[in-house]
């Protein structure tokens, strides 16, 4: 059997950055270093990719694997939305049911909101049509199609490990073409493979690839984010050390991409916390395998590295909260204080014995553009440490209101502000 | 093709089973080739009974949609409305699980299969004596042959798990292994 020991020295580094960095982002709930129990050292033998890499050998350990959601889209009826909070004044209502695993959402200039899915081979479009809503399968067959985007009425969809496209999408519903492949250089790696994909002010389109495993050393084509062109050419990375980015956005103010980043497992119930990064310029380097939520040095990988050689985050989501789809609130229809603010999907822990997460977060920033506030904003989704509901994206729509997609019952949500207005049915 | 044509031939009665037919009546053809009660004596099917409800419903779920290829069953699955699936899937769950086989297999492939089941965390969400846990299967007992042949699907990505899992727990067992832990999980007491 193989023995565990505890880490001291790991953790006093741990501790030493973290005090620096909290200043840095006061309003985060920091999160104790690892307070006790064992700390996991390499399991030798499990595969570069197993979610088991670095379980600790106990029983409360033993009991965590991931989640996965029921097949079947519940029926609008059976949907949990009187469970579901939101702070005073706002609403929210069903917008769309029955598309299987719905995940990312992206908009089209007449209406139309695409949704990608990853346990099935869909994306849905949920048509707006003669004031009537309804949900049609867009493209099917295909292979883990997790990420969608929107530009000048063309599609983009990631499947696992290639990016395809429709134009001239909203024109032809009823009588899609299937998707043409416009760049297919991806890994084929299951473990963190399927992507969320968006479209940057600089009109390139951002394709993550996830480091291929929970915490592993990895070749040049992992942990980073991709830009290409909208034709597929052009391919570069643009960051580095990230671990699995599914949600980015960038801000309205100063262009910057902000992104989400899922922290490794099995380090703790209480760290890594996952990271909303912030970056500066092309080729910056977020730490991951190396170094978590900026200050916690891994302690398998890490030997020999500095958490000050890398990008720390701006703000801390909470650990194992596996915070996914984000976007900057730039409607006018929520209180001013939502301004410029960050909506992110926190899809909920499953590597933790009291789950977290499973919510939509407001995250507010300073005029510098750094974190001052993370706050729960659509709650209700985790009952009695069971998921009824898991977000996965956000999106916002002309009118100023929210989009919230469900993944585990397959629909999607709208959150409005002010008195209760329907949206087009 | 010869499940195929066992599976053309038992079509027909799940396709137009009348609301008023039972469950025991209309999974009557599953158990021509699942074996009765769900102890499959078929080569490379599986046994259904004792399985976890949430599993079969995924896997009925992937056979309608086709994201689980396997023709018969596809075939079976397509006319299955979404409550027929939870009804068939709850059905399979309350058949009595398989039973271990009558000889306790041969000591040194036993060990060697227990090992590999330990090294790999088999036990995490396999639960420890294999019965799984809801959306992850039973295995303890499973037909031997079936066994190897998924664990080698898996290892191949030719069948796409519901989630990666599988996929990526199998990039580092081999063939040889892949016998043993199949040799042992079949026999597990």
């Amino acid at each position: 059997m193989i023995r565990y020991s505890f880490a001291p020295r790991s953790l006093l580094l741990a501790g030493a950055f973290f005090g620096a960095f909290t200043l840095g982002a006061a309003a985060q709930q920091p999160a104790a270093p690892p307070a006790s129990g064992a700390a996991p050292a390499a399991a030798p033998a499990l595969p570069p990719g197993s979610p088991l890499i670095g379980r600790p050998d106990n029983e409360a350990a033993a009991k965590l694997a991931p989640v996965a959601p029921p097949p079947i889209p519940a029926s609008s009826d059976k949907l949990p939305l009187a469970k579901l909070k939101v702070p005073a004044g706002f609403n929210v209502e069903v917008y769309a049911a029955g598309m299987a695993n719905a995940r990312s959402m992206a908009l089209g200039d007449k209406g139309t909101v695409f949704v990608g899915s990853r346990l099935v081979d869909k994306v849905y479009a949920i048509v707006n049509k003669d004031g009537k809503r309804s949900v049609k399968v867009l493209a099917s067959g295909l292979y883990r199609p997790n990420g969608v985007a929107f530009k000048d009425g063309t599609l983009y969809i990631a499947e696992l490990s290639q990016i395809s496209k429709i134009d001239k999408v909203e024109d032809i519903l009823d009588n899609p073409p299937k998707p043409t492949v416009i760049y297919d250089k991806l890994p084929k790696d299951e473990a963190h493979g399927w992507k969320f994909i968006a479209i940057g002010p600089d009109n390139k389109l951002y394709v993550p690839v996830g480091q291929p495993g929970n915490n592993v050393l990895h070749d040049a084509d992992h942990g980073q984010i991709r830009r290409i062109n909208l034709d597929g050419s052009g391919a570069e990375v643009y960051a580095l050390g990230v671990r699995n980015s599914v949600g980015f956005d960038w801000n309205p103010e100063t262009r910057q991409m902000y992104f989400t980043d899922n922290g490794r497992d099995w380090l703790s119930e209480t760290v890594p916390e996952d990271e909303l990064n912030r970056v500066t310029k092309a080729g910056e380097d977020f730490g991951a395998p190396f170094c978590y939520q900026g200050n916690i040095i891994d302690q398998e990988l890490g030997w020999g590295k500095s958490c000050k050689d890398y990008t720390p985050p701006v703000g801390l989501m909470g650990p194992h909260t596996a915070s996914l789809g984000m976007r900057f609130y730039t409607g006018s229809q929520f209180p001013k204080s939502y301004k410029n603010a960050i909506f992110v999907a926190r899809h909920g822990s499953w590597n933790k014995t009291q789950k977290q997460g499973g919510d939509v977060a407001v995250v507010k920033l300073n005029k510098d553009g750094t974190v001052k506030s993370v706050e729960p904003f659509l709650t209700g989704f985790l009952q009695d440490n069971k998921y009824v509901g898991r977000p996965v994206d956000v999106m916002l729509l002309k009118d100023g209101s929210l989009l919230v997609s469900d993944d585990w019952n397959g629909a999607v949500y709208r959150v409005s502000y002010g008195k209760p207005k329907v949206a087009d049915k | 093709m010869r499940y195929l044509a066992l599976a053309i031939l038992t079509f027909a009665p799940v396709a137009l089973s009348a609301n008023a037919e039972t469950i025991q009546e209309r999974a009557a053809p599953c158990f021509a080739c699942h074996g009765e009660h769900g102890t499959s004596e078929t080569e490379n099917t599986p046994s259904l009974g004792g399985q976890q409800a949430p599993y079969a419903l995924i896997q009925l779920f992937m056979f309608r949609e086709k994201l689980r290829t396997f023709e018969p069953m596809n075939e079976m699955a397509k006319p299955l409305t979404d409550d027929d699936l939870r009804t068939f899937s709850d059905f399979i769950a309350t058949l009595p699980k398989p039973a271990p086989p009558a000889d306790a297999g041969d000591p040194a492939r036993m060990a060697r299969g227990q090992a590999l089941a330990q090294q790999n965390r088999c036990n995490t969400c396999h639960n420890t004596d294999f019965s799984g846990k809801e959306n992850v299967p039973r295995i303890a007992n499973q037909r031997e042959d079936y066994l190897a042949k998924t664990l080698a699907e898996y290892k191949d990505n030719s069948r796409h798990g519901y989630d990666a899992t599988m996929a990526d727990v199998m990039q580092t067992v081999n063939k040889g292994q892949i016998a043993d832990l199949a040799y042992y999980i079949a026999r597990v007491r």
